[in-house]
């Protein structure tokens, strides 16, 4: 974040009225400068927003996003893709490193820091586990925490062999960096396009049975065991997955693990009639594991979510249902789908459901604490849980237009954005764009 | 035309990306069976039976009746019988046919296939008959092009005239009665495109369906659209009206689903002592081409059961119906933009 990308002077001073308390729901108002919350409000603020009784709360973080720079600028660049996640209401953002070419030198980790200076949000890079992501040797983790990588990951693809994924463990202890894992047993998978079930069988595609991610779950909770390691579980989508992070977390193993909205708002019969834009690794699964992944999330096998933002070009995604790459686009759609899908029908309190997108990514990344009390940065969105709108990809900020819930009604809209002081977003017609 | 009723499936209203059409968008496109009635595909064997019954009694010289109609047979994965089916349906009706394979073609050069189509589109075709390695490909190009889409085989999904020609066939050897009838299909139903029209077609007339194949190429769930499952080749065939044996690729040895081609031929080939437990009145079906002594014995091949030679001559009457409604619908849209 660099001053000149925000609007205001540093030293202004902001002062945002009528707002609620995220935790507590009780009216306050916080005003900041020098993008830090401060004690008190001046009597005379440079700028005044008047909320309307809309929420704030602390900037979310996304613990797991797809920035595609360096070397896919068409489906996404750091910039665009800090400027969906303000759209979004998140300060900062971990980009995986599976990126063209791999993130996996000090250099590259390096280089996306500079790159991300003017970004809308904090981008805060991840490091590859092997060189080049190819699963055969180990990265130089200390060099790469040393150079700002906040987790290590080959995601996109498994680490396969488990003697390395050991060594990777037990190398990164000499680090605070959590292995993130995307798992992924490839044997299983095959050339697998769609949760394997009755949707697959009907459509004629290739399924990817639910045991291509849980074995690996349960390998690395063993290995997790044997190393005493730190392991991240990304993107989780299945029962039998959670089942045996339920069964990690028991054993008192050090491991966590996230999912996404799209893995309790929809099922793979989302993918009928052979609709790519629900085409997606992990695969949309079954409604039982649809359920499974709420009652995880409401019992707190879950640790936080992420969006797994996935970019792709309209051109990929325009291809029959076998040729189309995975993924789908999620910072602009996050809020308004924990709303829709875990708020309302009432699996958790709106508080609970934020501190999974704020305060507890940071507690599962080791990031510092952020929250809207005096002191803090002043990493801050304000939004209203109650604002319908129509999700319509046109009107992205990221360049991936690739989601299944376009055309969506929902409710929760952020209004505004605020990342170490400076508004990175102001929803238009939005008291706080009004009044700015 | 009776091919009006509503989509079985309605189309999405925020089309985005990529919805494909219903499985028919009725008088349009024939994109599978899954979601026809039981009426519109008898009324689809009525019209293939006229063709045929026409060129059984007065010779199959070319007709006049699709003079003018452009079709192109767009075949991206290799194909003989179903190409020269289509062709010479075509042919017998008088329709203009021009012929896309992909290899030397631009796609081999690496266009997609939506470009390919593309270009076909602006040449103006009326009816596109295509096969490709992908299931939902037909649906795809449905949704991108003007021009009607005959799917002639897209990947695992369907292969709809096969469908048909086998349920014609089977009406012939059924006296025209599906109700109450029972039909085996033996083998490798998972990569299945033939298997899957046959039991959408079969369910929808009120047939009963009895799948048997190794598990390992039994796709998951399968029983959810309403078929039976047996343990054995013997308990699918016993007392069927028919069975269908499925081709098997050797391929299917290397990537670790079967042990042996002997092995599945002990365990899964249609020999005359598992014909023998259907019903004395029983057919036998086979899509072609075979693998004689493996999924199916010569002498089931060549015996008095086989409707093999059937099939492929209700193949030509099949794609002639087709292309018929097709054509129709396609000369109006044509009208329409003059």
């Amino acid at each position: 974040m660099s001053d000149s990308s925000a609007r205001g002077a540093a030293n202004a001073v902001t002062l945002i009225r009528d707002a609620r308390h995220w935790q507590t729901g009780e009216r306050i108002e916080r005003a900041f400068a020098n993008g830090q919350v401060l004690e008190r409000a001046p009597a005379a603020p440079d700028r005044v927003i008047e909320a309307g009784g809309a929420i704030l709360a602390p900037g979310l973080v996304d613990l797991h996003v797809h920035l595609r720079e360096p070397g896919q600028t068409a489906k996404e660049t750091i910039e665009s893709g800090a400027r969906a996640a303000a759209a979004g209401g998140f300060t900062s953002v971990a980009c995986m490193p599976n990126t063209k070419p791999v993130l996996d030198s000090v250099a590259w980790i390096e280089w996306v820091r500079h790159r991300a200076e003017k970004a809308l949000c904090r981008v805060l890079p991840i490091a590859a586990v092997t060189v080049g992501q190819e699963g055969a040797q180990l990265t130089e983790f200390v060099a790469l925490e040393r150079a700002g990588a906040v987790a290590l990951s080959d995601d996109g693809r498994p680490i396969m062999n488990a003697g390395l994924m050991r060594h990777a463990l037990e190398y990164a202890k000499q680090t605070r960096l959590p292995i993130v894992v995307h798992e992924e047993d490839l044997t299983l998978r095959g050339d697998g396009a769609m949760n394997e079930g009755l949707t697959a069988t009907r459509l004629g595609i290739r399924g990817i049975p639910a045991a291509a991610e849980s074995v690996m779950v349960r390998r690395d909770v063993e290995l997790a065991e044997l190393t005493q390691g730190r392991v991240h579980f990304a993107h989780l989508s299945c029962k039998a997955s959670f089942d045996a992070l339920r069964d990690g977390k028991a054993r008192g193993l050090r491991v966590s693990g996230e999912t996404c909205p799209h893995y309790w708002m929809l099922t793979d019969e989302a993918v009928a009639d052979y609709d790519t834009r629900a085409k997606m690794n992990p695969p949309l699964r079954s409604d039982l594991d649809r359920e499974a992944t709420v009652e995880a999330i409401a019992d707190g096998t879950i640790d936080c979510f992420v969006t797994d933002h996935a970019p792709h070009t309209e051109d990929e995604k325009r291809q029959p249902f076998d040729q189309a790459p995975f993924g789908i686009v999620g910072l602009e759609t996050a809020l308004a789908l924990t709303i829709a899908g875990l708020v309302r029908p009432g699996h958790l309190s709106l508080s609970r459901a934020l501190e999974l997108w704020t305060e507890a990514p940071r507690r599962v990344f080791g990031l510092p604490e952020v929250s809207i009390e005096p002191g803090s940065p002043a990493d801050l969105v304000l939004f209203d849980p109650e604002l319908e709108w129509t999700v319509d990809t046109s009107r992205f900020a990221s360049r991936g237009r690739n989601t299944p819930f376009d055309g969506w009604r929902l409710s929760g809209r952020v209004l505004a954005t605020f990342c170490g002081g400076q508004q990175t977003f102001a929803l238009e017609g939005a008291p706080a764009e009004a009044r700015a | 035309m009776t091919l009006t009723v509503a989509p079985a499936h309605p189309a999405s209203p925020d089309a985005g990306f990529f919805v494909a059409p219903p499985a028919l968008s009725r008088t349009r496109h024939l994109l599978g069976l899954e979601g026809f009635s039981g009426a519109e595909i008898l009324d689809l064997l009525d019209h293939a039976h006229t063709y045929r019954e026409r060129w059984r009694t007065q010779g199959r010289a070319p007709s006049r009746e699709l003079a003018g109609v452009e079709v192109c047979h767009a075949f991206f994965e290799d194909s003989t019988r179903t190409r020269a089916s289509f062709e010479l349906a075509a042919l017998r009706l008088g329709a203009t046919s021009v012929a896309f394979t992909a290899g030397g073609s631009s796609v081999s050069k690496g266009e997609s296939l939506l470009d390919t189509l593309q270009t076909l589109a602006a040449m103006g075709v009326d009816l596109v008959v295509l096969r490709h390695r992908s299931s939902g490909a037909a649906a795809y190009v449905a949704q991108q092009l003007e021009a009607g889409v005959i799917n002639a085989g897209d990947g695992m999904h369907e292969h709809p005239t096969q469908g048909l020609l086998d349920l014609l066939t089977l009406r012939d050897a059924w006296s025209g009665r599906f109700e109450g009838r029972r039909l085996a299909i033996v083998g490798d139903i998972a990569h299945s495109r033939v298997a899957r029209s046959a039991l959408h077609g079969l369910l929808a007339l009120g047939s009963e369906v009895t799948l048997a194949g190794p598990s390992t190429l039994m796709p998951a769930e399968i029983e959810a659209l309403g078929v039976e499952v047996a343990r054995s080749v013997e308990d699918a065939m016993a007392g069927a009206d028919g069975v269908m044996a499925l081709r098997l690729q050797r391929e299917r040895m290397e990537s670790g689903l079967l042990p042996s081609l002997s092995e599945y031929a002990r365990v899964w080939g249609i020999t005359p002592p598992r014909v023998a437990l259907m019903k004395p009145e029983a057919v036998v079906l086979h899509p072609g081409p075979m693998n004689r002594g493996v999924e199916i014995a010569p002498e089931v091949a060549d015996g008095g059961r086989s409707r093999i030679l059937a099939q492929v001559e209700n193949g030509v009457a099949v794609r002639s119906a087709v292309l018929s409604r097709l054509a129709q619908a396609a000369r109006e849209r044509r009208a329409a933009h003059l």
